[in-house]
Formats: C-alpha cells, sequence, structure tokens
C-alpha cells in the first residue's frame, strides 16, 4: 500500500510500504477514506519528539471502511468507522474509570520503559506518534491496522459524509474536554489560547457549556476571524500586550477560566519563548511554554486552567508561586476519546456542532508531503488539511 | 506502658526497593533454598481475580505465552520442570528447577538444581489489591548473573537482562490477563514473528 513515512526534520515522503495484516484477535483493518494532518504531526515534523524511527508512518486522526477482523472484533465488514487517536484496551483499571487516554495496556510492553522512564508510568499507545507511544503506524496511508477495535472505533451511520465526522478522531473531542476542564460556570468569561482547531473547537464547545463570553487569543487574522464567528471577542497577541488586554476585558478581575490550546511550539518573540528556545536548542530544556505562563498569570484568583495543549518535557520559570497564591486549578491531559465519542456524534447529527468549517484543503493521499510543507509554512490560510487516498487530483481544493 | 516508637522498624517498603547493599541476602530469607545473589523483584496490578491468574501461571507450560525469552518449560514429573531460555548471541541456556512452594491462588516458588546454566530461584505472589482492584502479582527472582558483571553487560546489551524482562514480562502478563492478547506495534505478521525472536 501506499502511506506517508516520516524520515528526518522536514522530511516526510509517500512510500510503497508492506499492507497491514490482522496481527492479534481483537484487531480491524480500515481501508482509509479520510485522514487528516494534526497541528501535533508538525511537532514530529520539526523534530521536536524523539524516539521515531526513518520509515515510521504518521497520522493519528483517520476513519474510513472495515475490510477485515480478527476473531475478537465487533466490528463487521463494510461498516464505517472513525478511530480515536488513543489505543487503549477497554479493560484495564484505567479504561474502567473511562479515563482511556491512561490506559495501562495500549503499549507493547517493552515500548512502556521510554515513557515510564519520562513520566513515571506508560500512557495509552498513541497511532503513528513515535515509538515512545507504541511505535504503531498510522493512518496516514491507504489500510491501517486498528487494534483493540472492539473498544475503540465508533460506527457512522450511513448517509453521514466523511467531513462531519472525521474530527470525532482526535481535535473536536480535544477541544471539548479543554472545555469541560475549565469547569465553565454560568456567566464566566474564558480565554482560549490558541485558534488552532483545537483551540477553535474550545471556543464553541465552551459557549455550548454555557460560557456568556469567551476571548480568543492568536496572531493569525484568519483564525481569529474563524474564532469570531463562533461569537467570540479576540486577541491578536501581535499587536496587543495579552495580559494587559485580558485584564482591561474583563474589568481587572482576569478571565474565569483559561484554556492553552498552544502547547510546546509557542510562536512570538516574547523573552522567555527566546530563553525557551535557546534551551531546546542546547536540549538543557524541551518545551517552549509562554502560552501556559501567560495563562497562569491573567486568571483570576480560584480561576481554573485547562491545558490541552501537548507538552513532552521539563519546563522552567513555570510561574508556580502565581499559581499557588492564587488557588488556582490545573486540569490537562491527553484526550479520553472513546469516552466523549457518542455524546459528540450525537451533536453533529443533530446540528449542534459543525465542524467542516475548518478544513481548508482536501488533497489526495499522494500529495501529502505537499500538504505538510504548506501547513507548515501557511498556518494563516491553511487550517486543516484533509488526505483522501481514493481522490483523483482534478477533485483536490 | 507506652510502645517505644523507637523500636518499631520502619519496613512496609518491600526488600527489592531497598538501598541497602545487601538487600539480596535479605530477600532470599523469604525463599526456600535460595539460590543466586542478584536480586530483581517487580510488583504489578491485574484486574483480575487471584485465582484465575494463579491457575494460568501455575501451568508453568504456557509461560513463554507472555516470557518472550523462555523458549520452553516442559514437566520432567514429580514438581520438577527443565526450562529453556534465550541467551545473548542466539544461544540458549538450561536448568531444571523444581517446584519448591505451591499454594493455590497464593504464592509460587522454584529453585534450579545443581549444574544449572543460570543459577536461579524466586517466587511469585498473589494478593488481593486494596479496593477491588484485582490482584497484586510480585515476582521476586535471585539469579547469579552469567560470567558474573561482563555477562550481565552484554546480557543488557541485548535485552536479555533478567531486571529488564521481569518488568517487561508482568507488564506482558498483565496484557493477557486482561485484555485476552499482547500489545504489538507490528502491523504485519512476518513483523510480528521477527519481534519474538
Amino acid at each position: 500500500m501506499r502511506a506517508l513515512t516520516w524520515h528526518g526534520k522536514h522530511d516526510v515522503r509517500v512510500d510503497s510500504v508492506p499492507d497491514p495484516e490482522i496481527v492479534n484477535p481483537r484487531d480491524a483493518i480500515i481501508r482509509i477514506t479520510s485522514t487528516a494532518i494534526c497541528g501535533s504531526d508538525l511537532h514530529l515534523y520539526d523534530g521536536y519528539i524523539p524516539s521515531m524511527k526513518a520509515g515510521d508512518i504518521l497520522g493519528h486522526e483517520f476513519m474510513g471502511e472495515v475490510v477485515e477482523t480478527g476473531s475478537g472484533s465487533t466490528l463487521r465488514k463494510g461498516q464505517r468507522v472513525v478511530v480515536p487517536f488513543t489505543i487503549s484496551c477497554g479493560s484495564c483499571f484505567h479504561c474502567s474509570k473511562h479515563q482511556y487516554s491512561a490506559c495501562d495496556n495500549g503499549l507493547p510492553a517493552d515500548n512502556q520503559d521510554i515513557a515510564q522512564a519520562a513520566y513515571g508510568q506508560p500512557m495509552a499507545g498513541l497511532f503513528g506518534y513515535s515509538h515512545m507511544t507504541g511505535g504503531y503506524a498510522g493512518g496516514q496511508a491507504e489500510y491501517v491496522r486498528v487494534p483493540f477495535s472492539d473498544v475503540g472505533p465508533i460506527v457512522i451511520p450511513d448517509g453521514v459524509e466523511d467531513d462531519k465526522v472525521l474530527f470525532l478522531s482526535d481535535i473536536l473531542p480535544t477541544g471539548w474536554q479543554a472545555a469541560e476542564y475549565a469547569q465553565i460556570e454560568p456567566g464566566d468569561t474564558v480565554a482560549v489560547w490558541g485558534c488552532g482547531p483545537v483551540g477553535l473547537f474550545a471556543v464553541q464547545s465552551a459557549f455550548l457549556m454555557g460560557a456568556e463570553r469567551v476571548i480568543a487569543i492568536d496572531h493569525f487574522p484568519h483564525r481569529l476571524e474563524l474564532a469570531k464567528r463562533f461569537g467570540a471577542e479576540t486577541i491578536n497577541f501581535e499587536e496587543t500586550k495579552t495580559y494587559e488586554a485580558l485584564l482591561e476585558m474583563t474589568g481587572g478581575i482576569g478571565p474565569d477560566a483559561c484554556i492553552d490550546a498552544v502547547g510546546l511550539e509557542a510562536h512570538g518573540f516574547f523573552a522567555d519563548n527566546v530563553w525557551d528556545q535557546i534551551k531546546v536548542s542546547t536540549f538543557t530544556g524541551t518545551d517552549r511554554t509562554h502560552s501556559i505562563r501567560q495563562a497562569i498569570l491573567a486568571c483570576r484568583k480560584g480561576g481554573r486552567v485547562s491545558m490541552p495543549a501537548v507538552y513532552g518535557g521539563f519546563v522552567d520559570k513555570f510561574p508556580l508561586g502565581a499559581f499557588m497564591e492564587k488557588g488556582l486549578t490545573l486540569k490537562t491531559g491527553q484526550t479520553h476519546v472513546q469516552h466523549y465519542l457518542p455524546g459528540l456524534l450525537n451533536a453533529i447529527m443533530e446540528g449542534k456542532i459543525d465542524t467542516t468549517f475548518l478544513i481548508s484543503h482536501r488533497m489526495p493521499l499522494e500529495q501529502a508531503a505537499e500538504g505538510y510543507r504548506m501547513f507548515h509554512d501557511k498556518q494563516n490560510e491553511v487550517t486543516k488539511v484533509v488526505l483522501k487516498p481514493g481522490m483523483d487530483l482534478s477533485q483536490a481544493a | 506502658m507506652g510502645t517505644d516508637l523507637t523500636d518499631i522498624q520502619h519496613r512496609d517498603a518491600p526488600v527489592t526497593t531497598s538501598k541497602d547493599s545487601d538487600r539480596a541476602a535479605a530477600a532470599a530469607e523469604e525463599i526456600r533454598a535460595p539460590k543466586g545473589d542478584s536480586l530483581v523483584g517487580k510488583t504489578v496490578t491485574i484486574n483480575r481475580p487471584r485465582q484465575e491468574l494463579y491457575d494460568y501461571w501455575r501451568a508453568l507450560a504456557q509461560l513463554p505465552e507472555f516470557m518472550e525469552n523462555v523458549e520452553r518449560v516442559e514437566p520432567m514429573g514429580g514438581n520438577r520442570y527443565r526450562w529453556t531460555v534465550k541467551a545473548p548471541a542466539g544461544r540458549t541456556v538450561e536448568w531444571v528447577a523444581a517446584v519448591t512452594e505451591d499454594r493455590p491462588g497464593a504464592v509460587i516458588a522454584w529453585t534450579s538444581e545443581e549444574d544449572a546454566d543460570v543459577a536461579n530461584s524466586g517466587r511469585v505472589e498473589f494478593r488481593d489489591a486494596p479496593g477491588g482492584r484485582g490482584t497484586w502479582v510480585t515476582a521476586t527472582l535471585l539469579y547469579d548473573p552469567p560470567a558474573g558483571i561482563v555477562g550481565k553487560v552484554i546480557a543488557k546489551l541485548f535485552q536479555r537482562e533478567p531486571a529488564i524482562q521481569v518488568r517487561r514480562d508482568l507488564r506482558r502478563f498483565k496484557q493477557l490477563m486482561e485484555t485476552g492478547e499482547v500489545a504489538t506495534g507490528a502491523w504485519t505478521q512476518a513483523q510480528r514473528a521477527e519481534e519474538m525472536n
């Protein structure tokens, strides 16, 4: 089959690789019909994530048609499914508590060593996201092997087009969980750092959960415009002092809840950010963290900070004093995708949530490398690239 | 008469986590006819009843299902079993071990007989986990590293070091018992077969 493979920093290629097969009883093989490039794929593209190997197949936002099932799968051939990016067993202690991304068994035993050394305990497996997360082949391919297919994938009713449900795989539940973790109360003002897909879905979700106001922060005008369409007020941090603006826009109180949807590659020319970049390039620190510092500083006393943004390693200059003195609550984590799927699919079917606005580019899988380059270089216009393995070039838009 | 606090031994932590260089000797006290002076120990929580876990383990011949470095465990009659285990550089090592303690649903212990390629002894304990979370499985292994410290370094290079193996074998046992399969990132049968070698 054809698949998008990683070969090094800014070097991804569509190669011919072996077709996937049923390896374990609970597996299913999916023929991919739509697969997106995620903002977190850019962390791989930029070489920020360790334990990648040349030839690794990327992609963790995908859906398709079931073409083969193992003896323990509950799926049937021909069903259309969206697959969560987290690989979770469904039967361990954490899965039984619906903490799917903390699954004990999603990672192969050998790969658990790296995660255990880095984080103290191993996490769930992830598709197409380095060997620290299991070395699973991803879904930017014609076919993919889906482990624990009786637990993860959600079956999509006939007649619902891919573009409407594809983002159930990661970014929609991630934005939703971010808003849920902000514990929004009536009358709340919620500030969201980053208007990438997760930030935009967090804006949408925050309003659905009863936020009175949402303030969205970014520096890409087009992304701020999208946030505005959902009713958010906006701050362009290139033109505005964000902390000062947030306080002035909340009568000096600060936002009740702050959501950091930026993460480890925060942009912007800030003193701490430049310092972080020096540390990253000399391997004395790994994450660039301006947005979370600002969120903690701006947040009102006793407020909530929710951090869907991906961080991988260590930071310094974390404002622990502000965090403690103001009595903030921080809630974070990889998304428990499986927990949110039935509710969010319903919300889509009922027309309460529409995610199709996000897709700016549809391309054949063969053009995936170009898709990465565009997404990386033109973040203002390119909000989401969806790859369609079956698509012919004349349909690209 | 009050209790003299200074007399209380603060030893709730398992001996395998001790900083004492003599911890192997302390662990040996809990094993009948102990063999070996390197100590490895690990506990894993498995969301299944302890009798079920004990039963799977006690049928020793199926240990290779989750112990990737064990090729075969063959019953020789009575309480004796022949172990064939992968060693670095494509070699195998063998020994005969006797089950020295067997309490259904609770403990299995063993000790290798004389002239074992790798002298070893150990026990695996099954205890109810608190809060109804299934079973704590604790494996404790004493062994003599082949050819001393050099052998240990070489074994580690080839990932056949007992400390690494025990940790990974327990994870695989948990996966097999909780999910019915052993997790793998392989996406073809050929890749899976290569992993098992």
